[in-house]
């Protein structure tokens, strides 16, 4: 009973990670058609400026590296990462993506893994954040919110609800809902799914195209920033820029996007959860060491089943 | 001076001139209509006049500024409001927010409810969809919110592409008619149809369009009752 509730507690602080950065696929993807496959190197930036702004600002407000600082700290460091990765998301579409508005999808595909190359290897030159990974200081203490105890004697299980796994799961699900006010109750959020629905008709609209597509990237960055910084959190050992571990991050929440329906801003939420689900409960009960394969062999059921995804729509315009 | 004047205009889609030293003129309160065959070059000048493709020659004036060149974002806030071909309705949207949309980048909120108001007054039926998902309701009635839509844009031109195409006889009355209610409460018109004998009716000067050349001009009347225009657009023999 606890092991099953302790890896629920994991599946869910998990998956709103995986949510989180899906957003961001699944935002431009609706708006561009493409998937910017630098996505991942925007949480990896968000990851390691967080580290960076860590033992800098630590330091400077006279707190040691491993003390746990005021919460008011975590909380700046974490704004300040995502307005740090908002700013990069902006110049990337501005100087490698919008060029390319008019040019076949595949030419803005192959640019995305160019900018993600780029992104993880200017990463790792020594005067930026170094081939080698670091420990981020505690920026929140590790001690657990509650205790549950069962079972007596040999068979006594604990349940810890811990600190990082509530602010993860309470951070992300804020950050959606604000996404989700932004996206489906604001003028801008009707412009951008006009713009992700037509361009061109958009445009006649009066909607500033260009604009509502920086908005995106910002917005999508900032997520993933928000993801890296909350990962960071949790794993403080953080791997190298160019690490596969950051990759493979990125493709399973890519895979969350698409499992969701790419594009479908609440199908990308449900799918984070979904594939964190099948993951940590795969890994507890059947092995850890195939946790990828049942994310990816989930991604091939649900291509069979339901190709567009679960909440994909198939709605097409009438003529 | 016109309100709308196309001069000398040519476009082309690669190697493809769509349109060839085309010129046009509507004057402020007029119904235009530029009639043609299938391919013959319409939309191609409607997208034109609206930012969406850039010509390769010739200029194009609205309310005596030059407006080649510039993105269809800021032609639209312009007040020249362009229905495409296909009308142009955002099937993810609900029917309200694409009304919204049409009203974008104005700020007078009390005037945009005077003029959904009277939007909804001209499309009885729209009112009824307000909360439905657009891409739900039929061709006739995604035309007549594409139409609203574009009167709370408050156009001082408004260029429809074929707004009859596809939609039941009676449904293409209605809108006709509606076309006529828009022009006389003040709004200039710039109508695209393949739809020869309504919109020579409803129009007062016409232009004809072949491929990619205007072969005539002239009132809507005299166009109707020449021999060349029944025998090509009319059906008669
Ligand atoms: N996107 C395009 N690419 C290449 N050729 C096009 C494109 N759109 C239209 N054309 C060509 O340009 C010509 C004019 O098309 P169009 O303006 O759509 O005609 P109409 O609206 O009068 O039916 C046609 O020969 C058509 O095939
Ligand atoms: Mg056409």
């Amino acid at each position: 009973m606890s092991d099953f509730a302790q890896t629920l507690i994991t599946a869910i602080a998990i998956g709103s990670l995986y949510a989180l950065i899906a957003l961001g696929y699944t935002m431009v993807y609706g708006i561009l058609k493409f998937i910017n496959f630098a996505h991942s190197d925007i949480v990896v930036l968000g990851a390691w400026g967080s580290y960076s702004l860590s033992v800098r600002v630590l330091p400077a407000l006279g707190y040691g590296l491993k003390e746990v600082p005021p919460v008011w700290v975590a909380l700046m460091i974490l704004l300040l990462a995502m307005i740090f990765c908002g700013a990069i998301g902006f110049t990337i579409e501005r100087l490698a993506y919008r060029p390319l508005r008019r040019a076949p999808r595949l030419n803005v595909l192959i640019t995305a893994i160019g900018v993600s190359l780029l992104l993880q290897n200017v990463g790792q030159l020594s005067f930026v954040f170094g081939a080698s990974p670091q420990d981020m200081p505690p920026l929140l203490s590790d001690r657990a919110l509650a205790t549950f105890s069962f079972g007596e004697g040999e068979s006594a299980r604990q349940l810890v609800i811990g600190m990082v796994d509530v602010v993860i799961f309470t951070t992300a699900t804020s950050l959606m809902l604000i996404m989700q006010y932004l996206v489906f109750r604001t003028k801008l959020g009707v412009a951008m799914r006009a713009v992700s629905f037509n361009t061109d008709t958009a445009a006649l609209m009066g909607i500033p195209v260009d604009r509502v597509v920086s908005f995106t990237f910002v917005l999508g960055s900032m997520l993933a920033a928000a993801a890296g910084f909350l990962i960071v959190m949790k794993y403080p050992s953080i791997s190298q820029p160019a690490h596969t571990i950051w990759v493979l991050l990125g493709l399973k929440a890519f895979v969350a996007a698409v499992i969701g329906g790419i594009g479908n801003v609440r199908g990308a939420v449900l799918g984070g959860f979904v594939i964190a689900f099948v993951e940590q409960f795969g890994a507890f009960y059947v092995s850890s060491n195939y946790r990828d394969v049942y994310v990816f062999t989930l991604l091939i059921l649900i291509l069979l089943v339901k190709p567009s995804g679960l909440l994909g729509s198939t709605l097409r315009e009438k003529v | 001076m016109s309100l709308l004047t196309v001069n000398n205009l040519s476009v082309s889609y690669g190697a493809i001139e769509a349109i060839r030293n085309c010129s046009l003129r509507v004057e402020q309160g007029e119904i235009v209509t530029l009639i043609g065959g299938n391919g013959a070059g319409k939309s191609t000048m409607l997208r034109t006049i609206s930012g969406l493709l850039t010509p390769k020659q010739g200029t194009i004036q609205f309310e005596r500024k030059e407006i080649q060149g510039q993105p269809p974002h800021r032609i639209a806030q312009s007040g020249l409001v362009h229905v495409p071909e296909g009308r142009g309705i955002f099937a993810n949207l609900t029917v309200e927010e694409n009304l919204q949309l049409g009203a974008y980048s104005r700020n007078d909120h009390a005037e945009i409810r005077k003029d959904r108001e009277r939007a909804l007054e001209l499309f009885p039926r729209v009112r009824e969809r307000l909360k439905q998902a657009a891409g739900t309701l039929s061709g006739g009635e995604q035309q007549m919110v594409a139409i609203a839509r574009a009167m709370l844009s408050r156009p001082r031109l408004l260029m429809l592409d074929e707004p009859s195409l596809g939609l039941a006889p009676q449904i293409v009355q209605t809108i006709f008619q509606v076309i006529r209610e828009i022009n006389n409460s003040g709004t200039t018109i710039l109508l695209v149809e393949q739809n020869a004998a309504m919109a020579l009716k409803v129009a007062h000067r016409a232009y004809v369009i072949e491929v990619g050349s205007i072969e005539m001009d002239g009132p809507a009347a005299e166009l109707a009752s020449s021999d060349e225009v029944r025998k090509a657009y009319l059906g008669a023999h």
